[in-house]
């Protein structure tokens, strides 16, 4: 049942993935200033919004763990982490690699990037922190408090451009307050959204199986010695 | 109610009280933390070569890593020295809340990192030159203020990493990431101090600060009974 789900939804986020692509670089036109170059919004914000749409998933799992003590809740918690770590590093590469033709620049110490470094950093700490601890449910409460912290951390993640004058772009789409995009031009930066989401999610549960795996043969392994 | 109140901070004094004697008398943690904070002003001396008013503008980030730096040798030491004899279990088993002991630990190290940088104060602005500002009362309120952020959060980390492999590699590398909100805070309100700039327009990180501060402790008051007791 979960393989076939995996399956489905791979096939699906494969298949809009493959029709955006040839939306995005045969159907939208440039953009008026950009050029070319700011077709890779259509995968730096859906990354962006995805990696968030993890972090937080994983803090609300997290203090569901703290509530129920369910081990599974932490397996999952973790694989979102994981995953969505792993799109804020996509964020940031892409991000990176618009800087360096628009600003001329690969990096510059300005508070949405700084901030999101940050982030990037604080979740290294997670994984080095569950790295560093044997005993299951230790590192589930560990984790999940971390993850707590993580989570405030992230808030001045989100408000940094409206907080600090910055040089990152405002915001764009309508729902942040931005001037949004032209009709026809925001269509498949949401449709990337929903196929990374997609493929996201069959990642985490390939993830969250792994790591319950993880905990069954730590279990039988710790029979085995006591034996 | 008053009797409540009484009875917390009377137990959250004593862990503090119990905690500086300790370090009073054996003073492990302030004299490495002290001179590790010389060795880094001598190291930043061969890292820059700079004029004067350079100086006066860097000086507020070299003196906050300067704090970071040292501060991390107090709070790494804060739960491992009950790691002995099992004091950590003896204290947990003690008629003292998860909540006091944290206060309390957090209170010490206050007052032990505040004087690590009262001493690094003065030598700093002796080493690179640097005239300390007329209103120093307001530089010492940013220290207050940046340090508690400091303390705050490095105390709960401790308490995090007190059990585990590597501990004094793991918090710093767990804190400094959550402390850079304090951080940018206090360097920008304490380079305008040092050098003479308008305040008005740094009073958005003394706000930065004063929230950080609030909103790390409260938090870190909340969890501490699940880092502590499970």
């Amino acid at each position: 049942m979960r393989l076939k789900i995996i399956v489905t939804l791979t096939a699906i986020a494969g298949l809009i993935l493959a029709w955006n692509l040839y939306r995005i670089f045969l159907d939208v036109p440039d953009e008026a200033s950009q050029g070319a170059i700011f077709r890779i919004i259509y995968f730096h914000v859906p990354a962006a919004i995805t990696a968030f749409t993890g972090f937080y998933a994983a803090i609300l799992l997290g203090i569901g763990y703290l509530i129920r003590r369910d081990l599974r809740l932490d397996s999952i918690a973790a694989s979102i982490n994981e995953v969505s770590l792993a799109f804020a590093l996509i964020t940031i590469c892409t991000g990176s690699i618009w800087g360096r033709v628009i600003w001329g620049i690969w990096w510059t110490w300005d508070a949405r990037l700084t901030s999101y470094f940050v982030c990037i950093l604080i979740y290294f700490g997670y994984f080095m922190l569950r790295r560093a601890i044997d005993d299951p449910t230790t590192r589930a409460r560990l984790s999940a408090v971390m993850s707590i912290f993580a989570g405030v951390e992230i808030v001045l993640v989100w408000k940094s451009i409206e907080w600090f004058r910055t040089q990152h772009p405002g915001p764009v789409l309508e729902i942040r307050g931005g001037g949004g995009m032209a009709p026809g031009m925001e269509a498949p930066l949401w449709w990337n959204f929903l196929a990374l989401l997609m493929l996201s999610t069959a990642l985490i549960l390939i993830r969250t199986r792994q790591e319950t795996m993880k905990i069954e043969i730590d279990g039988l392994r710790r029979h085995a010695h006591a034996f | 109610m008053r009797f409540l109140r009484q009875k917390f901070l009377g137990q959250t004094l004593a862990i503090a009280a119990k905690d500086l004697r300790s370090e009073i008398r054996g003073k492990e943690a302030v004299n490495a933390s002290v001179s590790f904070a010389l060795v880094i002003l001598l190291l930043f001396s061969f890292a820059f070569d700079l004029e004067p008013e350079q100086i006066r503008d860097i000086a507020g980030g070299l003196l906050w890593l300067v704090f970071a730096f040292a501060g991390t040798l107090i709070l790494n030491r804060s739960f491992a020295r009950e790691l002995v004899n099992d004091c950590l279990d003896a204290l947990l088993a003690s008629p003292v809340s998860g909540a006091q002991l944290f206060f309390g630990k957090c209170l010490a190290n206050y007052v032990l990192i505040l004087i690590v940088e009262c001493i690094s104060l003065p030598v700093f602005a002796i080493f690179y030159n640097v005239r300390l500002p007329q209103r120093l009362a307001l530089l010492f309120l940013v220290m207050l203020l940046g340090t508690w952020g400091i303390t705050v959060i490095g105390t709960l980390f401790s308490a995090i990493t007190v059990n585990l492999r590597l501990r004094e590699l793991m918090l710093p590398t767990l804190i400094y990431p959550m402390l850079i909100p304090a951080l940018i805070g206090a360097i920008e309100l304490s380079r305008a101090l040092i050098t003479g700039n308008q305040l008005a327009e740094s009073l958005f990180w003394f706000r930065v600060l004063v929230g950080f501060d609030l909103i790390f402790t409260i938090l870190s008051l909340a969890l501490v009974d699940i880092v502590l007791v499970g």
